[in-house]
């Protein structure tokens, strides 16, 4: 019964605080086929797939399975009723074997004079049945830390296959196997597909969707576009359908000129083979340059090395013309560079000091009297200044960070690069997280700094944040630039070919 | 912003009642063992616990700055232990039958506690290279500290009792300025110390930020490194002159001084507010918390009770104030 759905969600709309993250999105998977999701990011392909396996709860909608109402409450009723899910990062246990990380929880076991204990021989046996059945060649006694991210990768999606899941989601599989890898992946795909398991595969490489998928659902902005057989739609299409939306004002007006060159990279190499290879680009003194690409396209990366958190194998970095070498942040500060970094709680703010602790953290250098003593008064009056010019909502300068809301958080981190008079400003998602409302508010902030005649390069993973905002766009695919595109009246289609260029 | 300001306030009856909880404990502890005990409010049994409490608070000082980092030093207690046997060791009686340096000259006070202090610094030099070069978690990289420390101290002493201490140093513990304790007077000063480098200069910013959030800290060009090993060293610095005024006031010292002192501290601090996960500290909670537990040592002890019921109440009294701390950060989330 080809026609038979055993996987359908049917008008899922869920909403978080200022953001309808999902709008009746429908998505339905045939057994015995591939279904592509598609979409850009943070277009709800994640928020839906969190859905299905109750990681979130949908305020409304339904969904079918096998023809029963199902809601899962946690990811393990739906793995429990055949549907697995292949994460696109994993999270081995990793001084554990490879073995014991796929049967987690659900160990084979034996009596031993009546005691329950682990049964190795077995899990050994069907771990390794596993393996040759999908070709892969591990041993399932290797330390999970030893093995490569492509290896694991590989071991998750034997892990999916060993719940005899009948549906089994894929989010991104291919982001980090070799071109082999995926030649096998595809193998075990199609093995899976005439064993009649359903799979939803969701990834930003297009080209691989036309060569695996069986139909393909579009998503954009938490809408659901349409669902089309893959055969009756174009690349082109697609991606016209997945960024096809009009671009209302969200942006402020811009006031920049850019100048002379300020920062100048030349074949940047990273030292994870992996990461970005040979990158060149210029900024320009007032100028506003964009970082579009896809996630993994090593943007994070190449602007961290210039920050000097990560490092370089070869390539240059000159700031107004003369040659310099960042180490580490302190150093990158004395070069009046500034880093708002992507991960906000991870390396942002500090929870539990306070707003002007926070602010104030980069920059009491410049505030010491004698020795490492402080100057109090104007640390704290500089703090006052900056609430005010960067309309920070928040009770007290005392209040601690963890109290204000994301916007207000970045709009302090900003503040606490400008107390360093950094003159280059990487902003590495500087919206992300935050209220629509707020969002503009930061883009005010940004054109008003480039109008000043601060240097900023900023990685977004919006389009139109990229396309409202940038005087250039610098688009980077696989750890490399694959183009440049001038913002004023940049063609989305252009930047998302560029950004899947090397897929 | 009404958010905010709601958020803002919802806390403040939380944080009021969290902020002052440990002062009205200590405040209700110390009324309480008074009624069932007039002898308590004594000034004589007030000045005791006092003294006791003033050693105990320059090593708290010290663990908790490094605890605001999101660390530990277990080898807190030996250190002190060790330095006490040293600052001892040169300030024996010149007529004592067992003196361990029979040549040495009728020094300054000064030189062996300024030598006490400095070996507990490089102590504490080592334990924060340790872990910032080696990259070790600070639990084992101190354990080692206190394992060494300890067996410093055995051979140094050779396991025998130090004892026969010149007047002019156990006066330095006994006596008092204007009726307030000398030792009172100094652990008053070192938190005066504490307090201002916590606040007022950018070494203590720097002590909470690598607590608040290590990572944001990094990106913000703070020198981690640096940091931690000020904090360990300045720690050393401050256990070494707690075992010197250790050792001058009980009169003696063996290789046994200081024994678990590190687990106390941490509990103090504890106690007092200090978190767990770091970030999070005041010098008066700090005070507090190891005021509390001598007024319940000194307490327990008047009332009558045994010392290893004293060892089951106390152990009880640190497994509630931990759940009591953790649950501000359980309910966050």
């Amino acid at each position: 019964m080809p026609n038979e759905y055993i996987l359908e969600m049917k008008n899922i709309s869920k909403r978080f605080p200022g953001v309808q993250a999902l709008n009746n999105v429908t998505l339905k998977a045939r057994p015995g086929s591939v279904h592509a999701l598609v979409g850009e990011n943070g277009a709800g392909k994640s928020t839906l797939m969190k859905c299905l396996f109750g990681i979130y709860f949908y305020d409304s909608g339904e969904i079918i399975f096998e023809g029963e109402n199902c809601l899962f409450k946690k990811p393990e009723e739906a793995i429990a009723k055949g549907i697995s899910m292949i994460q696109q990062e994993q999270n081995p246990i990793p001084y554990r074997t490879v073995m014991e990380n796929i049967w987690l929880g659900r160990y084979p076991m034996k009596k031993y004079m009546g005691i329950p204990v682990i049964d190795d021989g077995r899990m050994y046996d069907s771990t390794k049945a596993l393996f040759d059945d999908l070709g892969i060649n591990i041993d399932p006694k290797a330390m999970a830390a030893a093995l490569s991210v492509s290896q694991l990768q590989m071991i998750e999606i034997a892990k999916a296959v060993s719940y005899n899941a009948k549906v089994i989601v894929m989010d991104e599989p291919t982001s980090s196997l070799t071109e082999n890898e995926v030649g096998q992946l595809f193998r075990i795909i199609n093995e899976l597909k005439s064993n009649g398991v359903a799979i939803i595969y969701i990834s930003h490489r297009l080209e691989e969707i036309f060569e695996i998928a069986d139909e393909v659902t579009i998503m954009r902005d938490g809408n659901y576009i349409g669902e089309w057989p893959i055969d009756e739609i174009t690349l082109d299409m697609v991606i016209s359908k997945m960024v096809g939306r009009e671009l209302t004002k969200r942006f402020p007006p811009k006031h920049n000129v850019p100048g002379d060159v300020i920062l100048k990279a030349e074949n940047l190499t990273s030292i994870n083979p992996k990461s970005f290879k040979d990158v060149s680009f210029e900024l320009r003194h007032g100028e506003i340059l964009g970082v579009g690409g896809l996630v993994g396209a090593q943007r994070t990366e190449l602007m961290e090395s210039v920050f000097g958190l990560r490092h370089i194998v070869r390539g240059h970095v000159y700031i107004n013309g003369k040659e310099i070498a960042i180490k580490n942040p302190i150093e990158a500060k004395m070069h009046k560079l500034a880093l708002l970094t992507e991960d906000r709680r991870d390396t942002g703010i500090f929870p539990v000091l306070s707003v002007s602790d926070n602010m104030l953290i980069a920059s009491w250098n410049k505030y010491k009297k004698r020795g490492n003593v402080i100057d109090g008064k104007n640390s704290l009056s500089d703090v006052g200044k900056g609430i005010k010019a960067l309309d920070i909502k928040t009770p007290s300068h005392k209040t601690l960070m963890q109290y204000l809301s994301g916007g207000n958080q970045q709009k302090v981190i900003f503040e606490r690069w400008l107390l360093t008079d950094s003159e280059i400003l990487i902003l590495d998602e500087p919206t992300r997280g935050i209220d629509v409302g707020a969002k503009y508010e930061i883009y005010s902030i940004i054109a008003d700094l480039a109008g000043k005649g601060k240097s900023i390069i900023m990685i977004s993973s919006e389009m139109p944040e990229l396309i409202g905002m940038s005087d250039r766009i610098m688009v980077m695919c696989e750890g490399r630039i694959s183009g440049f595109v001038n913002g004023e009246g940049a063609d989305e289609e252009i930047i998302m070919r560029y950004a899947t260029q090397y897929a | 912003m009404d958010n905010a300001v709601k958020n803002e306030n919802a806390f403040s009856i939380k944080s009021f009642a969290s902020k002052y909880a440990i002062y009205l404990v200590l405040i209700v502890l110390f009324i309480g063992m008074g009624l069932v005990d007039r002898n308590f409010f004594s000034l004589s049994n007030v000045k005791n616990i006092l003294i006791i409490a003033a050693v105990r608070i320059i090593i708290a000082l010290g663990e908790g700055n490094i605890l605001i980092t999101h660390g530990v030093d277990l080898s807190a207690g030996r250190l002190v232990g060790l330095t006490a046997c040293i600052a001892a060791s040169m300030l024996q009686r010149p007529d004592y039958a067992y003196k361990m340096f029979e040549t040495l000259p009728q020094l300054p006070l000064v030189v062996p506690i300024l030598l006490a202090v400095c070996v507990g610094l490089l102590f504490g030099l080592f334990n924060g290279c340790t872990i910032s070069y080696l990259k070790l978690p600070p639990f084992i990289a101190t354990l080692g500290t206190m394992v060494i420390a300890y067996g410093f101290a055995s051979i140094y002493t050779d396991a025998q009792p130090i004892g026969g201490l010149r007047d002019d140093f156990t006066r330095l513990a006994s006596g008092s300025v204007l009726t307030i304790p000398n030792l009172v007077i100094i652990a008053l000063i070192a938190s005066l110390i504490i307090w201002f480098i916590l606040n007022k200069t950018s070494f203590g910013k720097y002590i909470y930020a690598i607590g608040g959030n290590p990572n944001a800290a990094m990106v913000s060009g703070v020198n981690i490194n640096r940091t931690t090993i000020s904090v360990y060293a300045l720690a050393g610095a401050l256990y070494g002159l707690a075992g010197a005024l250790l050792a001058a006031r009980s009169g003696g010292a063996t290789n046994n001084y200081g024994l678990s002192y590190e687990l106390d501290a941490i509990a103090a601090c504890t106690i007092g507010g200090v978190s767990q996960s770091g970030g999070i500290g005041t010098v008066q909670g700090i005070i507090t918390g190891v005021l509390i537990f001598e007024v319940m040592n000194n307490g327990l002890v008047i009332l009558g009770v045994s010392a290893y019921w004293q060892q089951v109440i106390k152990g009880i009294i640190i497994i509630g104030a931990v759940a009591f701390d953790i649950r501000k950060y359980i309910a966050k989330r």
